[in-house]
């Protein structure tokens, strides 16, 4: 069990408790804050290099294979998030999420599609009860630079439009000048607006998901702090990054935010999904984040509900080896939609 | 006391895969000896996954292969043949061992290979002169048929014939904008690799053609099947492996090209093996606009 600083969180019995009223006293003010989020352990970089890498010569075969693959394309945010997006292309997109290799029924079907806010309607609409998800960016994405009052405005408008999902980002510029506060309010006021009438609309709340976007974080301890800062701020989710940063989501990086939900779930009973998002691109990336999360979170954490994989292109890779094992041929790109 | 005598430096063989010298993926090796039994090399034995990154190698430099001028691409295949000259005892030297030949026989087969090369680079912004027509139609149209590259050829390269039967498979598929993935003569696998670095250090952007060392039996029936390559060339295959082979390529409907009988490399070429991997693009343009 770790030690966090000066406020110690007790496991055992009675954590969810000691949570809430510890959490009061975490956020009561900046230095509180402070206090806490550099007094969790610092991450061993070169270890958590290490441990990654060697994660990532595992050899998944066979079932196993065909198992992951399947897992992975489950676990698919199918994203198209660039100025150019248009309500056809969205359309596109959504078809694809329901069937995505219309050859072939027993694919299953993505986790969730991830527009932009405009468009959340469009997806809503097209993919009706199909049980995939809308997820919707917001807060002046992808940089986070703007008024409170807009993002929290951004939010609602979306959540009203009937994204299931909200993915907002933090001000990157507030954590790294230490203005933990602002991020921590933030997070709360964008929670307390993805709030729904089920009675009224038939949708409940919708799901917070929070991108640190490691990239612009600099450090690993940076990450470890974000993470659980944006935990005690009520994220259901972690999300590495925008995917418009280079570099978007590592491995090491998403090892430290597994740390972070697996601790975070012993000391206060909540389980917080995480999501790495961009630079992954085909299927042998995607299992090694599988096997990573297997490792590190367990496999509790081995669900759509739980994890996911940002990113559109490594979709087509996962249908090619699909269709390879199926086949026993090589697959090629030319019978896949281009997207 | 006598001064140590010199260690040899002696040659890894490897496989030329984008530009790039790897080993196989799979770790694996073989025997390579020459003519008369005695122990060349070890090579390395390619694996399918080789094949699978050299198509993917052979993809990604098609559009900038197919894209450059033809004029260029007759300038790269000359400068080839400029290395290749420069090289000359080197081959002749693995052309003794692997052919059995002697040095004046593998001498002149290393000339014929560079004015075969020759006369392919030349055919480079020609072939379309050939190929292409101004079609008459019934209409106030032009109506123009050109020839494109087909895309990515899988060659299985002859067995016989290590240098001259190389290019003369190699440099048809490349000089009209095509690349390719070359399965080298299984027996004589050596003056392969030789002809990779000469590649490597001629302007020819990595990836065009990509050579794979070892056993035909294991990899040309994935390169047959491969649904990412467009054409392939069963001329190194053996007649059974050759029949199965062609009905994996009907899968895709890729272009085959399986010669019968035995070829002589000798002999001047037609421009079957260039016409073979063209695809014909006809347009129609309103006249007076």
């Amino acid at each position: 069990m770790a030690r966090f600083g000066t406020i110690t969180l007790v496991g055992d019995a009675g954590e969810v408790s000691t949570l809430t009223t510890s959490l009061a006293g975490i956020a009561s003010s900046n230095a509180t804050l402070r206090a806490f989020l550099h007094g969790l352990p610092g991450v061993d970089g070169v270890g958590a290099d290490q441990r990654t890498t060697m994660l990532g010569t595992r050899s998944i075969k066979t079932t196993a294979k065909a198992q992951a693959i399947d897992l992975a394309i489950s676990m698919v945010d199918l994203t198209t998030l660039e100025g150019a997006d248009t309500a056809g292309k969205v359309r596109a997109m959504c078809a694809k999420a329901v069937q995505p290799d219309p050859g072939d029924p027993s694919v299953p079907k993505v986790a969730a599609v991830c527009v932009y806010p405009d468009l959340v309607a469009q997806a809503v609409q097209a993919l009706g009860r199909s049980g995939v998800r809308v997820a919707s960016v917001a807060t002046a994405f992808p940089s986070g630079r703007s008024s409170l009052g807009v993002k929290v405005e951004e939010t609602t408008l979306a959540v009203a439009a009937g994204a299931d999902e909200i993915d907002m980002v933090i001000d990157r510029g507030a954590f790294l000048s230490g203005d933990y506060q602002k991020i921590f309010e933030e997070i709360v006021a964008i929670k307390a607006a993805c709030a729904r009438d089920e009675g009224a609309t038939g949708k409940g709340d919708a799901h917070l998901k929070v991108i640190l976007e490691t990239g612009e974080l600099a450090t690993y301890d940076n990450v470890r702090r974000a993470s659980w800062l944006a935990m005690l701020a009520g994220a259901d989710f972690i999300k590495t990054s925008t995917g418009k940063i280079s570099p978007a989501a590592t491995l090491p990086v998403t090892l430290v935010m597994l740390e972070a939900v697996r601790d975070f779930r012993s000391q206060t009973g909540r389980m917080v999904g995480v999501k790495p998002a961009g630079g992954i691109r085909t299927t042998k990336d995607a299992i090694k984040y599988l096997v990573l999360v297997n490792e590190t979170a367990g496999a509790d954490w081995l669900h759509a509900d739980w994890f996911r994989l940002g990113a559109s292109s490594v979709l087509n890779d996962l249908l090619m080896q699909r269709q390879k094992m199926a086949t026993g041929r090589y697959a090629g790109p030319d019978y896949f939609t281009l997207d | 006391m006598t001064e140590p005598s010199r260690l040899t430096v002696r040659k890894t063989y490897k496989l030329y895969i984008g530009g790039a010298f790897p080993r196989s993926e799979s770790g694996r090796s073989y025997v390579v000896t020459s003519s008369k039994g005695d122990f060349l090399a070890n090579a390395s034995r390619a694996s399918r996954k080789d094949a699978r990154d050299a198509v993917t190698a052979a993809r990604k430099a098609f559009p900038g292969w197919s894209g450059a001028t033809a004029y260029n691409r007759g300038q790269i295949l000359y400068r080839v043949a400029e290395m290749l000259e420069g090289r000359r005892a080197q081959f002749v030297a693995e052309l003794v061992d692997a052919d059995g030949v002697s040095a004046r026989r593998a001498g002149e087969l290393a000339d014929a290979t560079v004015d075969r090369l020759v006369w392919y680079a030349g055919w480079s912004d020609k072939i379309g002169a050939i190929q292409g027509a101004a079609n008459p139609v019934a209409g106030p149209y032009f109506n123009l048929s050109t020839s494109e590259p087909t895309g990515v050829v899988a060659v299985v390269a002859p067995q016989e014939g290590p240098l001259l039967g190389l290019i003369s498979v190699i440099a048809p598929v490349i000089v009209t904008g095509n690349t390719c993935v070359v399965v080298a003569s299984e027996r004589a696998p050596l003056p392969s690799i030789t002809l990779a670095e000469v590649l490597a250090t001629s302007d020819l952007p990595g990836g065009v053609v990509n050579l794979l060392t070892g056993k035909v039996a294991e990899l040309a029936p994935w390169l047959s099947s491969h649904m990412d390559v467009n054409a392939v060339d069963l001329t190194g295959c053996p007649d059974e492996l050759a029949v199965s082979c062609e009905q994996d390529a009907a899968e895709n409907l890729k272009r085959v090209l399986r010669p019968p009988g035995k070829t002589d490399w000798q002999a001047q070429p037609t421009l079957d093996r260039m016409t073979k991997f063209l695809e014909t693009k006809t347009i129609w343009h309103p006249i007076g606009i």
